[in-house]
């Protein structure tokens, strides 16, 4: 139906390029893939496309692949739209624009400026005239809703061309009648038709007369490849300009009359609960201070300002239930870790074979974003409306419907452009809250989480453990088997859903190979995929303790996986007496890997000689249907590594780094630089700097001085960004691929800069370099000695 | 309560608010001017970084009954006008390298870059690698790379 295709062509339907599941116009002239989609009836032309790709053959199986290459995340994803009849629509306006409503989230990623880019290109339109909106919740699109795993683009890219072409040719069509010459003579450029005697009319000046009193169904082909304008060049992105003008409006700016500002009292241990509050009158007359209620999280306060809301919470008595991991800190949880690890397959000695076996642990890591857990609610009697930057609106609008205690339907929920997200927004922790604060109080709430409740309070990539063992014989590898170990990671908000609805759909090899594994296990099965060629290679997870409060993280598994399995890989090069660059190329299993590769070493001018104390470091890492390569140099001269910059930590410095990615059909060259920079600062702060730590049932992690994220003193002077074209017509994901081999190059060079490989990371998480702020209250004062810093 | 009266880019204001609230809260909560983020409330992050009588300084962690009647805040909003410009050249430089990603912590980010340029022409010397690495302010998103270029760009565009 609809996007499927007409079977005009049966070859065609195995060409290499559709069994992608993403369609495209593979192939030539000859046979090109049509693709059905509707002229929706109204008084402007709408044209709409189904949300959905088209069923995938099944691939060829190679010998012994690893399940992503057969079928990964992304096919999950996109496959999980198939069962949905929902359209999604492009509109034609009368002021010869056109606009569309993405059902995606924007957290910074660009998807709304890709989006209009693809837009553009199909309707013959500049890209400035494609207006790109967020749609709010949607529940007639099902899970299809969801921003995450990188799947946007991947998802997305035929349907919304397929709308778009539906568009032009209807506009085509009106333009005959008005200009008097048939379609194949007139032209299409910059939302003007014209006609051969050189007469145009514009696109708003036929968005009426395109219009179709009834909906109907089309057939449409869309542009070739070698017919693309916008698609594939460098574009700035359309939100720049109300960024740097501060006019670029995120939750907390939006202004919904009487949503005061709220925040919540939370208690000291992680995920205790109030019990009562005992000084609520002397709260209820401080300055500015309107309401108090108590919900199961904390005390919340409304107030005219956030700093009264501040200032209250700092003078509030509570008397605390118990938290979730009372008594604990890193080394129990460790302990617990090691406890549920699971055995290798490969016995211990085997005989004449080498073996390396390495164990590495990775400390809990804070998901937040710079702009905090926020959201505007407004809860009535009978229905209630929700403000909040979210990935997964619909299952949001489901959990705050059942919160207050309303219909599904009574809630609307509006998708705000988030500060950011990084996974932390898949959740509506913040939405979810705030409904329920809303509704006590019974007034609209503007609710901020305070800095220092993120990292105590809120969604963290969990504690993980990874072992690896590998053996050797001669120049070979015989196997590499790699088992993690974690604290549970919450998938509840709705891919884990979306597996289950999905896997059916997937191909029997795929399903037999996943069947019976939980949530969290499948999403490792897809993800994970080592690219090389090492004999029998496994990788699994298992999972323990589920009190804490977890989430993905730029990326599921895949940074931790790749930092153990690359500094394994350089031991084992090692041992062979290779190069790793040479050692690598040998093994690697896959031409679009290796080219990455090849492009770093050679940009990076890998092996060149390195002074004392200073190394280069290079991985690799595949997802996502692309490929990184990272080729990194690092610092650890004591010079350097203790280089004083006031109320920081400095550290070891990169200070040179190469990327390449094969991303796939790259839609903008220059959102996909920045993605791979972004990730780049993320890799390096796992490996380097950025930890939670545990102690007694708390976090003592409570803002940006003592969480140590990426900043300036740390960032490499040097970053060159290249990207490879593989050639192909399946755009990638983008947004969190940079990660893992970034992570996994730092490690690597930090070891060999200072001659072990480190075991625990990131590198500096065994020292505490900061005085906890307090727990009870559980927000710091702000300062009030600011101008004494003015520069 | 205390009246309290400044100068918001380039114009006065009055409102009426005690002494202890932090000029952020009286800018965002109260005046509507929204451009200045919250990031932490401790001074620590900067994404809240405005200009004080054309230095810059962070509204967290300033009590507004310390600013004067003459004293100057100019936030994001009011930068173009102290060019008498559209766009500070900072602000255009952003753009020409597409920094903003989230685009939460750029107002603090172009803020801070222009105090920062302005430090180093009265210290009588050109911008070095080592103040760019002094930048305090955060980006989740990790758009460092491009406001390195951005500011160099910037700093060469302003007078
Ligand atoms: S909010 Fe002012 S410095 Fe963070
Ligand atoms: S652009 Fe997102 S925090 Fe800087």
């Amino acid at each position: 139906m609809s996007i499927a295709e007409t079977a005009t062509d049966a070859g065609n339907m195995h060409n290499p390029s559709s069994a992608d599941g993403t369609g495209g116009s593979g192939g030539s002239g000859l046979g090109r893939r049509s693709f059905l989609g509707y002229v929706v009836g109204g008084t402007t032309l709408v044209a709409a496309a189904e949300f959905a790709a088209t069923p995938r053959a099944d691939a060829v199986i190679p010998s012994a692949p690893q399940i992503p290459e057969l079928y990964d995340l992304e096919d999950l994803q996109t496959d999980a739209a198939l069962p949905t009849s929902a359209l999604i629509s492009v509109t034609i306006n009368k002021d010869g624009t056109a606009s569309f409503a993405i059902p995606r989230a924007e957290v910074g990623q660009g998807i709304t400026t890709s989006t209009a880019m693809i837009l553009a290109d199909e309707l013959d339109l500049p890209v400035s005239k494609v207006k790109v909106t967020l749609a709010p919740a949607r529940p007639e699109l099902l899970l299809n809703q969801l921003t995450g795993g990188s799947n946007t683009t991947v998802s997305t890219y035929t349907p919304i061309r397929v709308a778009a072409a539906i568009a032009r040719n209807a506009l085509l069509d009106a333009a005959a009648i008005e200009l008097g010459y048939a379609v194949a003579r007139l032209r299409t450029y910059e939302g003007l038709i014209e006609a051969p005697d050189g007469t145009t009319i514009s696109y708003g000046d036929l968005a009426d007369k395109a219009a179709s009193p009834q909906t109907k169904k089309v057939e449409v082909v869309l542009k070739e490849a070698k017919d693309r304008k916008v698609v594939g060049r460098p574009h700035n992105r359309d939100d720049a300009l109300a960024a740097v003008t501060g006019q670029k409006n995120f939750s907390m700016d939006l202004d919904v009359k009487g949503a005061l500002p709220t925040m919540v009292c939370r208690p000291p241990t992680l995920n205790g609960s109030p019990r009562r509050l005992k000084n609520r009158k002397k709260i209820k007359r401080m300055p500015g201070v309107k309401d108090v209620v108590k919900v199961n999280t904390g005390i919340a306060v409304r107030a005219r300002t956030f700093g009264q809301c501040i200032d209250a919470i700092r003078e509030m008595d509570v008397v605390w239930n118990k938290g979730s991991v009372e008594g604990e800190s890193d080394h129990t949880i460790l302990a617990g870790l090691k406890r549920a690890e699971i055995p290798m397959i490969v016995p211990n000695v085997p005989i004449l074979a080498d073996q390396i076996d390495a164990d590495f642990a990775f400390a809990f890591r804070s998901s937040a974003a710079l702009e905090p857990n926020c959201a505007i609610a407004d809860v009535r009697e009978d229905s209630a409306e929700i403000w909040a930057g979210l990935k997964v609106p619909i299952l949001a609008q489901q959990n705050i419907a059942q919160a207050v205690g309303l219909r599904q339907d009574q809630v609307k929920v509006n998708v705000i452009t988030s500060g950011g997200s990084f996974g932390h927004k898949l959740f509506s922790d913040a939405a979810i809250e705030a409904a329920k604060i809303s509704k006590k109080m019974k007034k609209p709430v503007r609710l901020m989480w305070h800095r220092a409740d993120e990292p105590r309070q809120g969604r963290l990539h969990p504690m993980v453990t990874s072992r690896v063992r590998a053996t050797m014989l001669g120049n070979e590898v015989l196997s590499f088997e790699q088992r993690n170990t974690s604290v549970v990671t919450d998938f509840s908000h709705g891919l884990g859903e979306i597996i289950t609805s999905t896997l059916d759909e997937a191909p029997t090899s795929v399903g037999k190979a996943l069947g019976g594994l939980a949530f969290s296990e499948t999403i490792f099965t897809l993800t994970q995929e080592l690219p090389y060629n090492f004999g029998a290679v496994t990788q699994l997870l298992s999972e323990t303790d589920g009190r804490f409060n977890t989430g993905s993280m730029r990326n599921i598994y895949s940074p931790d996986t790749a930092v153990a399995s690359e500094l394994v890989i350089d031991m084992m090069a090692k041992k062979m007496k290779m190069d790793p660059l040479e050692f690598r190329l040998k093994f690697i299993k896959d031409e679009r890997t290796r080219a990455c590769l090849e492009k770093v070493a050679e940009e990076g001018n890998w092996g060149r000689k390195m002074p004392a104390h200073r190394a280069q470091g290079i991985a690799v890492h595949k997802e996502y249907k692309g490929s990184t390569a990272v080729l990194v140099e690092i610092d650890t001269r004591p010079s350097t590594v203790n280089r004083k910059i006031r109320n920081a930590v400095t550290g070891p410095r990169v200070t040179k780094v190469v990327m390449a990615v094969d991303a796939g059909l790259v839609i903008n060259p220059r959102g996909l630089e920045a993605q791979m920079q972004g990730g780049f600062m993320d890799g390096l702060a796992l490996t380097l700097t950025s930890s939670c730590h545990l102690r007694n049932g708390k976090f003592l992690e409570a803002s940006w001085d003592n969480y140590f994220y990426t900043r300036q003193w740390n960032v490499p002077r040097k970053i060159d960004v290249h990207i490879m074209d593989p050639g192909v017509d399946q755009p990638g994901g983008a947004g969190e691929a940079g990660v893992p081999a970034s992570a996994a190059a730092v490690a690597c060079a930090y070891a060999r800069a200072v001659g072990k490989v480190p075991t625990a990371f990131p590198i500096n998480h065994g020292e505490i370099s900061f005085k906890p702020k307090t727990f009870v209250p559980p927000v710091p004062k702000s300062p009030t000695n600011g101008l004494k810093f003015t520069y | 309560m205390p009246k309290q009266t400044f100068i918001l880019n380039g114009k006065p204001v009055t409102v009426n608010v005690n002494d202890d609230v932090r000029v952020l809260w009286v800018l965002r909560d109260l005046l509507g001017v929204t451009g200045p983020k919250y990031g932490c409330g401790i001074n620590v992050c900067k994404a809240c970084t405005s200009h004080i009588n054309g230095k810059a300084f962070n509204p967290c962690s300033v009590k507004v009954g310390d600013l004067k009647k003459k004293d100057r805040v100019t936030t994001i909003e009011g930068l173009p006008d102290t060019v008498g410009k559209k766009l500070h050249p900072m602000q255009q430089a952003w753009i020409d390298r597409d920094v903003p990603q989230c685009g939460y912590c750029q107002p603090g980010q172009i803020m801070a870059a222009v105090a920062t340029v302005k430090k180093v022409r009265r210290e009588g010397r050109q911008l070095r690698e080592s103040d760019l690495d002094e930048i305090r302010n955060i980006c989740r998103c990790g758009t460092y790379a491009r406001i390195r270029e951005a500011v160099e760009e910037g700093a060469r565009n302003m007078r």
